[in-house]
């Protein structure tokens, strides 16, 4: 599932490179993250550097207390997750809520666009609604040159203050996932 | 093991006094860092004493060791201790899978286990029920286990996680009491402000 999505680490960069510059940028130093396909490469990138702590982890709201402690202690952190991981979350965004703590979720969507399975459309189609319900400020990236740009705002934004972000990675900018190989 | 759903009698009797294991595992404290769960170890630490490096947590159930472990990664030289009841850690099992994985010297995750929901009426938990934390723990790959039942059993742990070289968890059986309430703030951007400030890193 990983494999015919991870390029050497010698590649050109592509979107995907762009993006974990911008969280290099950002001062990212914890990436909490559920594997998705569409995010290998970003969660290759992320372990790969020493700077950086990647934390696997066993569902993504783990993710929400993994970057309140980090913040409490003075890093910044980050959580990579598939559209189905933002159902996971919802009471786990009180936290941040209550207590003001900055994240950003990058998260791939599912069940958009050219699916094979419908079981992902359910909460793929809810993804945006549900991370507004918990009044956070959703961004979406539907083409490849503006996937860094748009974390970097989004960074941006919750890092200065503002509320946690979610960019939504599109379906079809990641490409439908191959079924039968 | 308790293998019906009534309460475990012995443990209900001869468990830690729960504001008295709270004292004694803060004791000597130093620059330790405290994450409490939702719930009585909150109330519990802030009977002991309201310090600005406590984080307390009113919701978010099951993220006290999840909250502890991102602590611990950002600030490596510093201690920190989470504790949490079982209701609590229960409701975040794979946390201890997580925290398992990166094993931060300067983390330990202690559980007063009363096998008891006490904010709710006092139902049974799962681990009145048979289940195991440290068992639990102990196979995610935290090496170092403890089940403490007597005040020696906790003036160890307490030693050992001030000096620790890795991950360190602690079932504390806890008597299924509720010594009053002792309620800190609420806010939890004053928690958070303060406990920032108070380690340098707001």
């Amino acid at each position: 599932m990983v494999g015919s999505a991870t390029a050497p680490l010698s590649a050109p960069p592509d979107w995907r490179d762009q993006v974990f510059a911008a969280l290099k940028a950002a001062a990212i130093r914890q990436v909490g993250y559920v594997p998705d396909a569409g995010q290998a490469r970003l969660i290759e990138l992320c372990r790969a550097d020493p700077a950086i702590c990647a934390v696997p982890l066993t569902s993504e709201e783990e993710g929400i207390g993994l970057a309140a402690g980090a913040w409490l202690g003075g890093q910044r952190a980050a959580l990579l997750m598939q559209s189905s991981g933002v159902g996971n979350c919802i009471n786990m965004l009180s936290l941040l809520k209550s207590g003001r703590f900055p994240l950003t979720m990058l998260v791939t969507m599912r069940g958009e666009w050219a699916e094979f399975n419908p079981w992902q459309v359910p909460m793929g189609t809810k993804t945006r609604a549900a991370l507004e319900l918990m009044d956070v400020l959703v961004y979406r990236v539907e083409r490849a040159e503006e996937a860094a740009e748009t974390v970097a705002a989004a960074l941006d934004m919750t890092f200065n203050g503002g509320p946690p972000t979610a960019v939504l990675l599109s379906q079809r900018l990641i490409g439908a996932k191959v079924w039968v190989k | 093991m308790s293998t019906s759903a009534g309460s475990n009698d012995s443990r209900l009797a001869n468990g830690l006094e729960r504001r008295t294991a709270m004292r004694l595992i803060l004791e000597q404290r130093g620059d330790l860092l405290l994450v409490t769960g939702l719930g009585s170890t909150t109330y519990d630490a802030a009977a002991v004493t309201d310090d600005d490096r406590n984080f307390y947590l009113w919701g978010a159930m099951g993220a006290a060791a999840m909250i502890g472990l991102g602590l611990a990664i950002a600030r490596p030289d510093r201690r920190v201790l989470v504790v949490t009841g079982d209701g609590e850690m229960l409701m975040g099992l794979g946390a201890l899978a997580t925290v398992a994985v990166q094993c931060p010297p300067n983390l330990a995750i202690a559980v007063f286990d009363n096998g008891h929901y006490g904010e709710t009426g006092m139902q049974p938990s799962h681990t009145d029920l048979g289940v195991s934390l440290a068992g639990v723990a102990h196979s995610c790959g935290i090496a170092r286990t403890y089940d403490i039942a007597d005040e020696a059993g906790l003036a160890a742990f307490r030693g050992d996680l001030h000096q620790a070289s890795e991950t360190l968890f602690a079932r504390v059986a806890i008597r299924a009491d509720e010594p009053p309430r002792v309620l800190p703030s609420r806010d939890g951007v004053y928690l958070k402000t303060r406990f920032r400030r108070a380690i340098g890193a707001e």
